[in-house]
């Protein structure tokens, strides 16, 4: 590949590293009183390696890249520090020379593949763009060139693709496209801004797969900025660890991994879900971020550090050791000892057999397409499709799918958001499906659901007071005004909030309070059924563990149970006693969690775990790759929905769709593989 | 697309019923013949044998609804909802009070009002695009404050002063073109100049404030963050990039107008004393002539929906997201 | 009493407009989070100064809305007897502005009439000369060249005074407190209250100047029965203010209701509320007030004997023509709010209120319409200028207001048919424009700030 000798034969001997910042300072808003986004960070990165910037929301990570390419937004400006790529000042460049590297030297992708290319612009001439700007070679034969870059990020017939616009393509696909983008230039340099974030893990061990094999081919450098410590033992040769706007701890990924040294690396470890911590609680880091619009004398992390002392509430803490490696904090690492995880309450036992809180038959969910001058029906998107379901009291059920596959829509048909169009919903005896007006009313009682994003969970016009009462109000309990007070009170200590808090709005709370806010209310009804809804993807995984921590006590404190739609494997291994995993409408494999995850019995729940990036370099792991997409509901595959994906389809599974077998009690799977014949 | 073009335009038929009806209403039963007749013939002393004659010579003196004295079909046909409302269905506009022909006068009419409004569409849209384009490329500048404070300045002027302006400055001052009249063929030329000249100043100040916006509200989209990270120039991510997705809402806002145009600017050919559709309609409201009213309300809301078509079809061709079925 | 107070159908309604309004700043002084975006306003200067400007207004058009009967003598048992004319607080302040009034035309500040008049000389022969002004500068002795003089001796003396009166209402604000007073002159407060101070310090001088002179001179010509320009326009500015508010008034509650209801509800009751709109949007709106108003005069003149005065009709017309314009300017919004809606309805909040068992009413009560609250003061404010403007239109192709009403419109329309005179009668365009323009003006200013202060999207861009 001439992509690849290129950039080779290019190469001098590394003396310098590639990209070096030196105390790197950006700021936003306005002068008078600025968010000190990024503050004195230095880095650098050398020829061919990754380095991964991994950091929580909000810590300055993403504003490190576009001040890099000068493409920060326009209340942002660089104020101090240098930028230099291979020796050269970025910052000394003039806006045409910048714009030369843009694309050319410095290659660049985001987060949301979505929304990140001209939706009225063929992909093939948006890659054509950026070839005729820093390709001088491929000039006249640009659109080979544009064909031969889809080749090499991977994209089946690609020849036809260039004539596609991006909504006819999927965020996997996009993705894709906005690297063969970043590649046209031949970068030295790709900075990665989350790019597999916003898509699923099966295609996201894809999008990986293909960089590091980009990599391998071209020997370019990789800055890639994550907060998933998955994605850094995956992908990383050194780590930088941020926190709000500074950098705390560079290491190698070895190190890195083995004998984190701040304080704060060690937290973020310790609060990451696993099977193995099921018995306990995760570490939680207490508080929250600082806000940035001060300038800091002490540590940063000083208010949330279980070993912080005078010192660091008083001086600003030294780096220590190299640029290389090194770490920014006044504790030498012997200094911090293990800190031990906080223990759950243990009453939590599983329900012995008995009956069944909630049992799904059947369920099935369609959207009907209208077409035609009549609009008659001409199709029906079937979201979900004859799914079977059961719920002991007091256990955790998870529902795991990519997105897409139908788990939300089951969630909301189970607390009757969304019509069913066949099948029962059994609570308690009482078929959900049959129930209307005042009786489902009353029976809104018993379950309740908590949702994603604690943004728009709440109403933002609304006291936490009245949001919280607003389930007791509308089913008439909780007494007179003072008494429900009292009753917001207590809930919302219950979630561990103060009881002040029922006096102030949903926006002057973070992510991970307003979640414990959207708890309390779900608990205002004294619910026997909590339908979790993603709670924890839109958070970080610090708070995130608060989160789980909360479910946990809960569920032993109350006896409830919960159906835990997810798609983050790890969560589900600390969480969920049983797992159904979904594949487009139907759950494919049903059992013990334990059993699931060890030894998954379908194919497509082994691809989906395998995909799974593990906080673990040395993890060595075989990633079965998934060809193409999942296919769209509307017009699934005939026989096995999974059939076109799976590495070991045979005839049968084109015919019919295999039935489900219980492979031993309480494990089902629908596969022909598992059939006995 | 055949599909939803037939079923749009069965969509249009209740609510072309339903603009009949409220003129109906409007017209005849708030009301009734005999005040029209009364009004026409001057009010007061008129003598009932007056208003007869007068409602016979127009056609009024039918029963609203339904004809008792008929028989058959012609019980409900030979009614006044029939003969003047329900005949706009098949174009048929009548004869307006002063006995001239509606159709054919609006066939004639039609000319003039689209030999002044498309031009004034057509060049305001391009002056205002690119007004819009500078004041985007400049933004945050003092350029575009300037130039956003002028907008909005231009905007607070009420049209009928910049007609008022036009003629005096153009006309009376400078003495350049005339200030109103028209001519038929090439000659028509100096009468134009002057009214789509002002239409289009007129019309500066919201153009070219709303593009702008639209601009910016592209430009902050991750696309266009996409093409400057390949190293694109400015003007490049403007022209190629921004414009082309901000044309999508200006070029639908246009089509939708577009039928429109047909009826003219009523203010505009009144005063600059144009033979168009709209000064037909000022005349006719002026005159009191309900039957030349009438007739434009109809066709004015058949012309809108029209231009509703049009435009769910022009976003197919201009934007390839969007698909009709 | 030496008045009988009279409400007018458009009064009552100002009365329950201001009544709203002045519930709507109770209530969101006591609410943060609804008051946030009005300190956002308070703190742009732009905004500011358009405040002052239209606070300005709304005080004439105010104490226009105060109408009553004067009393015109006793009667036998001493009882009052109240004259049948109807004038307003504002009226009976304008005093001599109001009844000094000219044969006919006459230029600002002149002296003599605009057309030459056979008068009788005192020896009884007839000259064809421009007769002198009944009221117009009669103070000044014939042939008096020191007419410029006296003229910037008394704006000079108005504008001390209306800078006396500025500083005096500004002690009064600040309590007396001299270092509150500078720190708000200063612009050493957090809001940029000095802007407003100094804009009102503008139209204060302005204002006393020109109220000074206006006792002595005509200061914008008098019209064509001899009337005061400069008293008209002041007049107009209530038809203005109440074309501009009442009609988003009358039409606010059709437009909020079908609104959230067609988003939230769809199925059938989109489809009637879609149909409704659609088929009132497909009229064009010029023809569709055309038909309406013209049915109007029609019933009007039949029906003349229903109405006690002229006043009282030329009202009711008012009323109608805000009436039937909310009828044609409901439908952008109500779709905005429905588009709101369907976006609202499928939010994670408005879900968790029915999965608790929420009723349809409160959820729209309490989710809905809180939340889309914002852009319905968004409308009503952009609306306002363009209202104002249409007015002006409408009275000029003879579909606005009645005649008799004073107006913008009616103050072009009837300067328009003397443009043809040599030399031009410029002097009422003149001072309509100067009017209009500054109040809409104000008014775009205003509202551009209210939207950015308000529209959540547009915050986040910056």
């Amino acid at each position: 590949m001439s992509l690849i000798e290129n950039v080779m034969s290019a190469q001098p001997a590394p003396t310098e590293a590639l990209l070096t910042l030196d105390k790197l300072t950006t700021h936003l808003g306005s002068e008078t009183s600025p968010v000190r986004a990024v503050d004195e960070v230095s880095l650098n990165i050398q020829r061919g390696e990754t380095f991964v910037l991994l950091g929580e929301s909000g810590c300055g990570k993403s504003m490190i890249a576009l001040s890099i390419m000068r493409l920060l937004p326009h209340s942002g400006r660089i104020v101090g520090g240098d930028i230099r790529l291979d020796g050269q000042s970025l910052r000394a460049l003039s806006e045409a020379e910048m714009r030369s590297e843009r694309g050319g030297r410095i290659g660049m992708i985001f987060q949301e593949p979505m929304t990140s290319l001209n939706p009225v612009m063929t992909v093939g001439e948006q890659v054509a763009e950026a070839v005729r700007l820093h390709d001088r070679e491929s000039r006249g034969r640009i659109e080979e060139r544009v064909v031969e870059l889809f080749r090499a990020v991977g994209i089946p017939d690609p020849q036809r693709r260039t004539r596609d616009y991006p909504h006819q393509l999927s965020g996997g696909m996009k993705q894709r496209i906005m690297i063969a983008m970043a590649l046209a230039g031949r970068p030295e340099l790709l900075i990665a801004d989350e790019p597999t974030t916003a898509l699923d893990v099966t295609i996201q061990a894809q999008v990986l797969d293909l960089l590091k094999q980009l990599q391998r081919d071209t020997g370019m450098s990789i800055m890639l900025i994550t907060h998933d410590l998955g994605v850094v033992a995956e992908m990383a040769d050194r780590v930088g660890v941020m926190y709000a706007g500074q950098m705390m701890e560079i290491n190698d990924v070895e190190g890195f991994f083995q004998n984190p040294v701040h304080p704060y690396s060690r937290k973020l470890f310790r609060s990451v879900p696993k099977a193995e911590k099921r018995h306990q609680g995760l570490d939680v880091i207490p508080g929250i971020v600082p806000s940035l619009n001060q300038a800091f004398d002490c540590c940063r992390f000083a208010d949330r550090c279980e070993f912080a002392h005078d010192r660091c509430r008083t001086q600003l803490p030294p780096w220590r050791g190299k640029a290389q490696s090194g770490y920014r904090c006044h504790l030498a690492p012997e200094e911090v000892p293990e800190s031990v995880a906080p223990a759950l309450p243990t009453r939590h036992s599983q329900a012995a057999a008995g009956k069944a809180l909630l049992d799904v038959r059947r369920l099935k969910v369609h959207f009907p397409i209208h077409k035609g001058v009549l609009r008659r029906v001409a199709g029906q998107v079937k979201a979900v499709d004859g799914v079977d379901l059961k719920i002991d009291s007091g256990c955790t059920v998870a529902l795991v799918g990519e997105s897409g596959c139908g788990k939300t829509t089951v969630g909301k048909a189970i607390i009757q958001l969304n019509r069913l169009t066949d099948g029962q919903i059994l609570f308690d005896g009482d078929d959900l499906a049959n129930v209307r007006g005042r009786r489902l009313r009353r029976l809104r009682r018993e379950f309740q659901i908590i949702f994603q994003d604690p943004a728009s969970s709440m109403n933002p016009r609304m006291l936490v007071e009245d949001i919280v009462a607003e389930g007791m109000i509308a089913q008439g309990i909780g007494g007179d005004r003072k008494q429900r007070r009292l009753l917001v009170e207590r809930l919302l200590g219950q979630v561990g909030m103060q009881p002040a808090a029922a006096d102030r709005y949903p926006h002057e709370f973070s992510g991970g309070q307003r979640q414990r806010i959207a708890i309390a209310r779900a608990l205002a009804l004294e619910p026997r059924l909590i339908v979790c809804d993603e709670p924890t993807s839109a958070l970080d995984v610090s708070v995130q563990a608060q989160v789980l921590n909360l479910l946990k006590e809960l569920q032993a404190e109350l006896g409830l149970s919960y159906l835990f739609i997810t798609h983050n494997i790890s969560v589900v291994a600390y969480l969920a006693h049983e797992v159904a995993v979904m594949y487009l409408g139907r759950i494919v494999e049903y059992g013990e969690v334990g059993k699931v995850l060890e030894n998954p019995l379908h194919p497509y729940t082994a691809a989906l775990l395998s995909a799974v990036p593990v906080p673990d370099p040395a993890h060595e792991r075989e990633v079965i790759k998934l060809q193409g997409d999942m296919p769209s509901p509307i017009d699934p595959p005939t026989g096995c929905h999974f059939h076109p994906r799976c590495p070991h389809a045979r005839a049968v599974c084109r015919e019919r769709y295999p039935e489900t077998i219980e492979v031993e009690p309480g494990r089902r799977v629908s596969c022909w593989l598992m059939s006995p014949q | 697309m055949t599909a939803y073009i037939v079923r749009r335009m069965l969509y249009a038929l209740p609510i072309l019923l339903g603009v009949n009806a409220l003129t109906f209403v409007l017209f005849f039963v708030v009301n009734s013949p005999d005040d029209m007749a009364r009004m026409h013939l001057g009010n007061k002393r008129v003598t009932a044998e007056a208003v007869q004659a007068w409602k016979q010579e127009h056609g009024y003196e039918k029963p609203l609804l339904i004809n008792h004295s008929a028989q058959g079909a012609d019980m409900l046909t030979d009614t006044i909802l029939y003969e003047k409302s329900l005949r706009l269905f098949l174009f048929d506009f009548g004869q307006s009070d002063s006995g001239r022909d509606i159709s054919h006068d609006i066939s004639q009419r039609m000319w003039p009002s689209l030999a002044i409004a498309v031009p004034t569409l057509l060049v305001g849209l391009a002056v205002n695009i690119t007004f819009a384009l500078l004041l985007a490329f400049f933004r945050a500048s003092y350029l575009d404050f300037w130039g956003v404070v002028l907008c909005v300045a231009m905007m607070s002027i009420s049209s009928l002063f910049y007609i008022i302006g036009g003629q005096f400055l153009v006309g009376k001052l400078l003495n350049l073109v005339p200030i109103s009249g028209y001519d038929t063929g090439l000659h028509a030329w100096k009468f134009m100049v002057l009214p789509v000249v002002v239409g289009i100043v007129g019309s500066i100040g919201s153009g070219t404030r709303w593009y702008r916006t639209l601009f910016l509200e592209e430009i902050h989209r991750d696309y266009v963050r996409s093409a400057r990270a390949k190293g694109l120039s400015e003007h490049w991510v403007l022209f190629r990039h921004v414009l082309r997705n901000a044309l999508i809402p200006i070029l639908t806002g246009v089509v939708v107008v577009l039928p429109l145009l047909f009826i003219g600017s009523l203010l505009t050919e009144s005063f600059f004393g144009i033979p168009g559709l709209g000064s037909y309609t000022i005349d006719a409201i002026n005159r009191q002539d309900f039957a030349i009213v009438r007739a434009m309300v109809f066709l004015g809301a058949v012309l809108y929906i029209i231009g509703l078509l049009l435009t769910d079809i022009s976003y197919t061709m201009v934007d390839p997201r969007v698909r009709l079925d | 009493m030496a008045f009988q107070p009279v409400i007018l159908w458009t009064d009552a309604l100002i009365y329950l407009l201001l009544g709203l309004a002045a519930a709507m700043v109770w209530y969101t002084r006591r609410h943060e989070h609804l008051a946030a975006p009005w300190q956002r306003v308070a703190r742009s200067r732009t905004g500011q100064a358009a405040m002052v400007v239209l606070l300005f207004y709304v005080v004439v058009g105010v104490l226009d809305t105060l109408h009553f009967n004067p009393k015109s003598g006793v009667d036998d048992q001493g009882e009052p007897i109240y004259s049948t004319e109807v004038l307003s607080l504002f009226d009976h302040i304008a005093g001599s502005l109001r009844t000094q009034r000219e044969k006919t035309y006459s230029a600002p500040f002149a002296t003599h009439l605009f057309s030459k008049e056979n008068i009788e000389q005192p020896d009884g022969s007839m000259l064809r000369d421009y007769p002198r002004l009944i009221y117009g500068g009669a103070h000044l002795q014939l042939g008096d060249d020191s007419k410029l003089q006296d003229i910037a001796l008394k704006a000079l003396s108005g504008a001390l005074k209306g800078g006396a009166v500025w500083l005096m209402l500004l002690i009064v604000i600040c309590r007396a407190n001299r270092d509150r007073l500078a720190r708000l002159l200063g612009g050493r407060l957090r809001n940029p209250w000095h802007v407003g101070a100094w804009t009102a310090f503008g139209l204060a001088l302005l204002l006393g100047a020109l109220w000074e002179l206006s006792a002595f001179y005509h200061v914008l010509g008098t019209d064509k029965v001899g009337e005061g320009v400069f008293f008209q326009s002041l007049k107009s500015i209530r038809t203005g203010l109440v074309i501009g508010t009442l009609t988003t008034l009358v039409m606010l509650p059709a437009a909020i209701l079908l609104g959230i209801m067609a988003g939230y509800f769809r199925g059938w009751v989109d489809d009637v509320i879609q149909y409704l709109y659609t088929t009132l949007n497909s009229i064009p709106g010029v023809l569709l007030i055309a038909a309406a108003v013209l049915m109007m005069q029609i019933y009007m003149s039949n029906h003349e004997d229903d109405f006690n005065s002229v006043t009282e009709r030329a009202d009711l017309r008012l009323l109608f023509l805000c009436l039937i314009l909310g009828v044609t300017s409901w439908t952008s919004l109500c779709r905005l709010l429905r588009g709101e809606a369907l976006k609202l309805k499928e939010l994670e909040y408005v879900q968790a209120a029915r999965a608790f068992g929420v009723g349809n009413f409160r959820i729209l009560l309490r989710h809905v319409l809180p939340n889309v609250m914002h852009i319905v003061l968004i409308t009503i404010v952009l609306d306002f200028s363009g209202l104002v403007l249409a007015e002006a239109v409408l009275s000029y192709i003879n579909i606005g207001v009645d005649p008799a009403t004073n107006s913008w419109g009616n103050m072009i329309n009837g300067a328009r048919l003397e443009l043809a005179r040599e030399p031009v009668v410029w002097w009422s365009l003149l001072a309509a424009f100067v009017f209009m323009f500054t109040l809409v003006l104000a008014a775009n200013l205003f509202s551009d700030v209210v939207r950015d202060a308000f529209d959540p999207r547009l915050r986040q861009q910056r």
